[in-house]
């Protein structure tokens, strides 16, 4: 099974990335490394992660989770933080990073947000 | 008569790092730690060990990394030594400082930090590096 499962939707122009799973070192992180790559080779730099599913995060998914920023960033893209988990809200509190993301409760308002 | 202590040894893998942390945490369940401290555990050795395959012995698959669990009165106490070179922990960039927010990596040693009671790096006699972690249960 799977570390990390993606699951990807459209709306409108943003791409939501619906994940469950854990994002560690090694295939977790891996496996976002590779959609956000792809997405954005694909010309999508609008992107939501859905994080409500995820179940367990370490200091390389946070890693990740910056690396994923930059990445669309550096594309003129934007990339946003939908449903926190405690955890994760927590460990981006740790790392300072909270004010670094935009994060959104609601889809609705995330969706909204990109225009 | 419970089990006071725990010894195991993985080799130099990220796949055997999940090995490491389930067998910690289920050591540290059987001496009684609440879940709070349990999730504080998990996140410390992964990270521990994380850094002793990754760093400490560049993912060499004929080193191992090893992993001493003590029962203490007040909680646990978890050694994780490897077979590298040693490193300074002052010479790693403070992953909060505004000019390395951005940074892909070097948060692992503040989850340490953040998740355990206390603690310490030490060149070990023999060669390699020993990260004591003492966690309150």
């Amino acid at each position: 099974m799977a570390e990390l499962n993606i699951s990807e939707r459209q709306a409108g122009d943003v791409t939501i990335l619906d994940m469950s799973g854990k994002v560690t070192i090694g295939e977790g992180s891996v496996a976002l490394r590779n959609t956000i790559r792809r997405l954005l080779g694909e010309g999508k730099k609008n992107i939501l992660l859905n994080v409500g599913d995820v179940g367990y995060v370490d200091s390389s998914g946070i890693g990740e989770l910056v690396s994923s920023f930059t990445a669309v960033n550096k594309e003129s893209g934007t990339l946003k933080l939908l449903n926190l988990t405690q955890k994760i809200q927590d460990l981006l509190a740790i790392t300072k990073l909270l004010t670094v993301f935009d994060t959104f409760d609601d889809e609705g308002e995330a969706l909204a947000s990109y225009s | 008569m419970s089990e006071k202590q725990k010894k195991l040894s993985i080799s130099s893998k990220i796949e055997a790092i999940d090995t490491a942390v389930i067998k910690s945490v289920d050591f540290a369940r059987k001496i009684g730690c609440s879940e709070e401290a349990i999730f504080g555990i998990d996140m410390a050795v992964r990270e521990a060990v994380a850094n002793a395959v990754k760093h400490g012995n560049k993912l060499d698959e004929t080193k191992e990394v090893e992993i001493t669990l003590n029962k203490t009165d007040d909680g646990l106490e978890i050694k994780v030594r490897d077979f590298g070179k040693g490193f300074d922990v002052k010479s790693v960039p403070d992953p909060t400082d505004p000019e390395n927010l951005l940074k892909e990596s070097g948060r692992g040693l503040l989850f340490m930090q953040n998740f355990v009671d206390s603690v310490e790096w030490h060149d070990h006699p023999s060669g390699g590096l020993i990260v004591k972690m003492i966690k309150n249960c």
